[in-house]
């Protein structure tokens, strides 16, 4: 299978401070990758490198084959590339509905559609995609009196509103009671598969991450630790250690 | 025919005959006018975009700069009328005056727009109060400038033709030109805010780095809404000049600390990011303005500053926005607590 993401040797410090040294890794189309590793292993810092929120000090990051490293990020987003925030990020002074049709994909839009309004399809799309999530009762809520978890997951629902080819989420089930999370791999799996949409999941849950992920890379201390299926890195004594504190 | 029908056919009936009801006060209406223009253009970036510029009065005093150069530049030399010191004789006919009315205003209102835009490709790297500060410097600066300028006549101003026909009816033409310029705002940002435009103003503010995640083109909303913002302000400057006459650069055009704060205030007092917000602010600030200025002449600034400090401490939201968090039916929001404190139990 053809990669969608290819990360290469990338290196990004801040200041003395090694957050990703010489990571390498590849994100298959179509699939759901995993990445995991203990607090401070680097994981955020490598999602801010590929979408371009601060600039790599070495290495190449490839997007469908685009060199994206030094793009700043939303012309990365208007080639397709979408994440989520670990802290989430909502509009939190609009309603649900109008958090959703903000999020209608701009790299589809000329500059003077901005000046029309969004029909009944675009409402109807908000609407099913709210209710994908499992929040269409609170559509008409200021999305900021929402909780977390139900930010959470209309963070995500916002994300498939724009109709990504690959997606970045950072600790999509964190927050969300554990009751939840069963839904939430469900719908994760499903946008994979119904959206075809590739998913690339940094998680601590790894009864989740397990479930889901094809393929996985551990980091740790800001270098890659281990790759694998799920059962590999699970029985992989490096990663276990890592995450025990031996390392 | 709905409520709301009636409702905006009354206010427009009331606009068109409140100068002819109260003839001593059509100045006074016309300027409630131009406060309204001032307070809605400053919070399309201000209440809807989160960039809360302290430099929009730079587009009032170029947009009377303008317009007047131009209404000199159709007949005579501008530098020359301008240094004549009551030297020359320069009459104008009424032909003259209202051919550099319309074109006047019209330049006026575009080139600000041009000039927002140019500022804007600057300033917009900056955030928050920095903005603020940035803005404001290019206000004083703008304001030097000008000043020193001879071309325009420096420190002195420019002084425009007279209103030719009797000096009530001027006054009238004035308040209707502030009132059409007002109304069209109203309509205009009214249709705005409910296009994706407004949408991604409104994005930008509660959160311009998810923004710019989600792919929206973020650089280029903020440079259009500043320049839809500049253009009706610099058409309000360039109808000021008209209307005040003769005008100077430091005090009447780029009159930083008074209008320029103004505008800021009209939409705190009002609720800014409302549309009526802004409306509901000027209206208050310019009856309380003249009310201390008459009453408690002295202790006026300290009146506006108290006024500042009350809103900004128990009225955040502003008068508009008090009465929606109130009764937030009347504006089709609902916030049921119980709804959100059940969440996750589901």
């Amino acid at each position: 299978m053809t990669s969608i993401l290819d990360v290469t040797n990338v290196s990004k410090s801040y200041g003395g401070v090694a957050a990703n040294t010489d990571i390498s890794l590849s994100v298959k189309k179509g699939a759901i990758t995993g990445l995991i590793g203990p607090n401070g292993s680097g994981k955020t810092t490598l999602f801010n490198s590929i979408v371009g929120y601060h600039p790599i000090d070495s290495g190449s990051i490839r997007f469908e084959g685009l060199e994206i490293s030094k793009m700043p990020v939303q012309k990365i987003a208007r080639l397709g590339l979408l994440r989520t925030f670990q802290q989430t990020r909502i509009y939190g002074q609009m309603n649900g509905i109008d958090n959703m049709l903000i999020s209608l994909p701009h790299r589809k839009m000329r500059f003077v559609d901005a000046f029309s309004r969004n029909g009944s399809e675009e409402h109807e799309r908000a609407e099913s995609l709210l209710e994908f999530v499992g929040l269409y009762e609170k559509r008409f809520l200021r999305a900021g009196s929402l909780s977390f978890g139900q930010q959470k997951l209309l963070e995500f629902a916002m994300a498939l509103m724009n109709e990504p080819t690959g997606l970045l989420l950072d600790e999509p089930t964190a927050g969300i009671n554990p009751t939840l999370i069963n839904g939430l791999i469900d719908r994760l799996r499903r946008a994979n598969e119904e959206f075809g949409i590739t998913l690339f999941v940094i998680e601590h849950n790894m009864r989740v991450i397990m479930n889901m992920a094809e393929h996985i890379y551990c980091l740790a201390h800001g270098q890659l630790l281990a790759e694998g299926t799920p059962s590999e890195i699970q029985n992989d004594q490096r990663v276990i250690d890592a995450y025990l504190g031996a390392h | 025919m709905s409520k709301k029908f009636y409702l905006y056919s009354v206010l427009i009936a009331f606009i068109v005959v409140a100068p002819f009801v109260f003839p001593d006060f059509k100045t006074q209406l016309a300027t409630v006018w131009l406060m309204i223009i001032v307070a809605l253009t400053w919070d399309m970036t201000g209440g809807q975009m989160g960039y809360n510029s302290l430099g929009n009065i730079t587009f009032y005093g170029t947009g009377m700069y303008v317009a007047a150069v131009v209404t000199i530049a159709l007949v005579y030399d501008v530098g020359e009328y301008n240094n004549a010191f009551g030297g020359g004789i320069y009459a104008f006919t009424s032909q003259q005056y209202f051919l550099g009315l319309i074109l006047g205003t019209v330049a006026a209102g575009l080139f600000c727009s041009l000039i927002a835009v140019i500022i804007g490709f600057i300033t917009f790297g900056l955030r928050g109060p920095y903005f603020a500060i940035g803005t404001l410097g290019v206000a004083i600066a703008a304001g030097e400038l000008v000043s020193n300028w001879d071309w325009v006549g420096g420190g002195q101003g420019i002084a425009l033709p007279v209103f030719p026909g009797d000096y009530d009816v001027g006054k009238v033409m004035f308040y209707f030109l502030f009132a059409g310029t007002g109304v069209i705002l109203f309509v205009f940002a009214k249709w705005l805010y409910s296009t994706r435009f407004g949408a991604a103003i409104n994005a930008i503010r509660d959160d311009e780095e998810k923004a710019e995640a989600m792919g929206i083109h973020t650089l280029q909303y903020k440079l259009a809404a500043w320049a839809i913002a500049a253009f009706f302000v610099g058409v309000a400057g360039a109808i000021s000049a008209f209307q005040l006459i003769h005008f100077e650069p430091l005090e009447t055009a780029y009159q930083t600390i008074n209008l320029g704060i103004f505008m800021v205030v009209c939409v705190l007092l009002g609720g800014a990011g409302t549309l009526w917000g802004p409306v509901v602010g000027a209206i208050l600030f310019h009856v309380f303005k003249e009310v201390t200025w008459n009453y408690l002449l002295g202790w006026q600034w300290v009146a506006l500053g108290a006024l500042i400090v009350v809103t900004v401490v128990y009225f955040q939201g502003g008068v508009v926005g008090w009465v929606m968090d109130k009764y937030p039916h009347w504006f089709g929001l609902s916030r049921v607590a119980e709804d959100v404190a059940e969440d996750e139990q589901s």
